[in-house]
């Protein structure tokens, strides 16, 4: 920069003074990814549909239509009432598109609090690691790498049968159990069991998290700006929290938004199998599971829980996919 | 540089300091098999108020010795002697965390590399308040008052605080590292190579900063440097470090003038004349910088240097005193077996 260029350099840059801030301009870059846009806009109408499910649901989430005569009964059937059964009726008479809207709510309950709880928990581990190296780096990628060489399905497999066939639940305070069971809108009881089922998800999710959080906190810490700070007096914690993890938040927003599908995807897997979450909670795997018996002869009931998870796992995917261009520091604005 | 600060106090005195860091083979029962000698019985000291330059070629330990005596790095061996303004005279190479921290806003560091060493998600207000939240000294209204001070002094408009890194110029940007190591009011400053990452024409203008800030505050720095004709501009002492040592300092004219020892006079010569009349005898340097974790015995320079005498191979030289023509005989010293004999060739006026 010379002399006679700077007047006018800083006088370009007065009119740059309401600055757009970093989460504006990474709006505006994700709304460039239209697949990206339209997943967000579905997966928030599902979002949205499943928060109200209570109000939505025309009949009672286990509440049995005896009247039918044929069950499972297919879309558009009436009960005695005249109520329409939207989707029809699964094979003891519970209205589908009720238990759809409420296993909405469950699977995406699920999905969240695995992905929240499992980033969250990696992300702090990753960042102790690459921050303070040495010998708790090494434990801590020793134990990552250990947990990544174990096969995830069949240990999910036998984890779950031992856990939940034997009804072990988890010792919680009761106000997290009431709040639970609010958030699945199923009795206490029913939601202990989801905890096992999120808490046997987080075991394994967290790897992922922690090597990529790892990975920036070792290449940020040996920047000068680390350097900086510590001679500045901020403490270990402070740089951790306050410098490292929000640094290196990207690349775990794009990871946590992959995961979310890749849980519901799981979750439905291990539901699918029986080893998720049981009937009478409903959700989209165990829904599956119940309609393969039938399939053949109502191929529309795996249909209804099979389209909406399809949709949100692929949509979770393009979110992740259009936050990893938008959050990109090195593509132009 | 025309006045004669000896009669100064001394704010820090480094004796006999060494790092040296293991290299080590093998998996989970590793074993030391050598080490580098960064620094390798560094032994100087800087008086309250003056800028000693500290050259040498990269790899040479200069970055390390900064490092050390802020304690980034824990000294292998050594002393860093520090008069601190609260805590007096304390080793720093021997303080618990606790004192470091209290000791840390009376030392601070200005970084070579002015996009590495600025937070890039934090505004200005954040990063030059950073020092100044993290010791309890201000907040709120009064965090920002001081920070637009502090903006002030380096030369950035204070409107500028709500703004992050990438807004500005590499040149901007070392004025806000400056600002930031000013925060504190510290005695004394590690300049770690502060303007070689930019522009000559940014150059002078930091270097004239720092030297109007050295009068405002009554700072004191250590300017680490590889570029001859900067540390000549700035610096009140020079010396010069060869893989590890200390092999000459001096008062900067003493040693542009009448170097004493070798490589300071191929380091010289190496410095390219702003007028192509000018014909100089080129001491040209051959062979390679020798290894840290190897290094040669005797004189460390004696494979590169063309004064070399069967002595120097055998018997390592010690960092001495030696008389100066005019100036006063203690503040010349070299570590050369030769240095009364050889006539070397000096610079006059670089800058």
């Amino acid at each position: 920069m010379t002399t006679v260029s700077r007047p006018i350099l800083d006088r370009g840059r007065a009119y740059e003074d309401k600055q757009e801030s970093q989460l504006l301009v990474v709006l505006r870059r994700f709304r460039r990814h239209k697949l990206a846009v339209i997943s967000t806009i579905l997966i928030l109408f599902i979002f949205g549909v499943s928060l109200l499910a209570p109000l939505l649901a025309p009949f009672g989430r286990d509440a049995i239509d005896l009247t039918s005569p044929v069950r499972p009964a297919p879309p558009g059937t009436h009960d005695m009432a005249g109520q329409i059964h939207l989707l029809g009726i699964d094979q003891l008479g519970r209205d589908l598109f009720t238990r759809l809207l409420y296993a909405a709510r469950v699977s995406m309950s699920i999905a969240i609090l695995v992905v929240l709880i499992s980033e969250t928990f990696g992300m702090l581990l990753g960042a102790v690691a690459g921050y303070f190296g040495g010998i708790v780096d090494t434990i801590i990628s020793r134990v990552i790498e250990f947990m990544l060489t174990i096969p995830t399905l069949p240990i999910l497999l036998i984890i779950s049968a031992i856990l939940l066939r034997r009804d072990v639940v988890i010792p919680l305070p009761g106000f997290i159990n009431r709040l639970l069971s609010g958030l699945l809108l199923a009795p206490e009881r029913e939601a202990q069991k989801v905890v096992v089922l999120v808490l046997i998800l987080v075991v394994f999710g967290w790897l992922g998290a922690a090597r990529l959080m790892r990975g920036m906190a070792l290449s940020l810490s040996k920047q000068d700006f680390v350097e900086a700070l510590r001679a500045a007096g901020a403490s270990d914690a402070r740089i951790i929290f306050r410098h490292i993890i929000p640094n290196g938040l990207a690349p775990i927003l794009v990871d946590a938004s992959l995961a979310l599908g890749g849980v519901i995807v799981t979750e439905s897997a291990l539901s699918f199998l029986g080893l998720g979450v049981q009937d009478p909670t409903p959700t989209w795997g165990n829904m599956l599971s119940t309609s393969q018996s039938y399939m053949f002869q109502h191929p529309w009931l795996p249909l209804v829980p099979g389209i909406p998870l399809v949709i949100v796992s692929i949509g979770f995917n393009f979110i992740g996919d259009g936050l990893r261009d938008a959050l990109d520091p090195r593509l132009k604005r | 540089m025309f006045e004669q600060p000896s009669e100064r106090p001394n704010l820090l005195e480094v004796v006999d300091l060494k790092k040296h860091f293991p290299i080590k083979r093998g998996f989970l029962f590793e074993k030391e098999v050598g080490a580098v000698k960064a620094v390798d019985g560094v032994s100087f000291f800087i008086r309250e108020g003056e800028t000693l330059g500290l050259v040498g070629e990269s790899g040479c330990g200069k970055t390390t010795i900064g490092r050390l005596i802020l304690r980034a790095h824990n000294p292998t061996a050594g002393q860093v002697w520090f008069q601190d303004r609260r805590m007096g005279r304390v080793d720093v190479a021997r303080l618990d965390e606790g004192e470091l921290r209290e000791l840390r806003q009376n030392m601070q560091l200005i970084f070579q590399d002015p996009y590495s060493s600025l937070n890039p998600r934090m505004t200005l207000l954040e990063i030059v308040g950073e020092p100044l939240r993290n010791h309890g000294l201000a907040k709120g209204n009064e965090l920002k008052a001081r920070v637009a001070e502090l903006l002030k002094v380096v030369g950035l408009r204070p409107e500028y605080m709500t703004r992050y890194p990438h807004a500005f110029s590499g040149g901007q940007r070392q004025r806000i590292g400056v600002a930031r190591a000013l925060a504190l009011h510290p005695q004394l400053v590690v300049c770690d190579e502060p303007v070689s990452a930019l522009d000559v024409s940014v150059q002078a203008q930091i270097l004239n900063l720092l030297q109007a800030l050295q009068g405002e505050f009554g700072l004191t720095y250590l300017f680490i440097s590889h570029d001859l004709s900067v540390v000549e501009h700035i610096s009140d002492r020079v010396a010069v470090m060869y893989v590890g040592k200390l092999v000459e300092s001096a008062a900067t004219t003493d040693l542009f003038l009448t170097p004493r020892h070798p490589y300071t006079e191929a380091l010289l010569s190496s410095v390219p004349k702003p007028d192509p009349r000018i014909r100089t005898e080129a001491v040209p340097l051959t062979g390679e910088v020798a290894d840290p974790a190897h290094p040669p015995s005797g004189c460390y320079f004696h494979p590169r240097c063309k004064y070399r005498i069967d002595r120097c191979v055998v018997e390592e030289p010690m960092l001495r005193p030696i008389a100066d023509a005019g100036a006063s005989a203690s503040d010349h010293f070299v570590s050369c077996h030769r240095a009364e004999e050889l006539r070397l060739l000096g610079v006059a006026g670089l800058a």
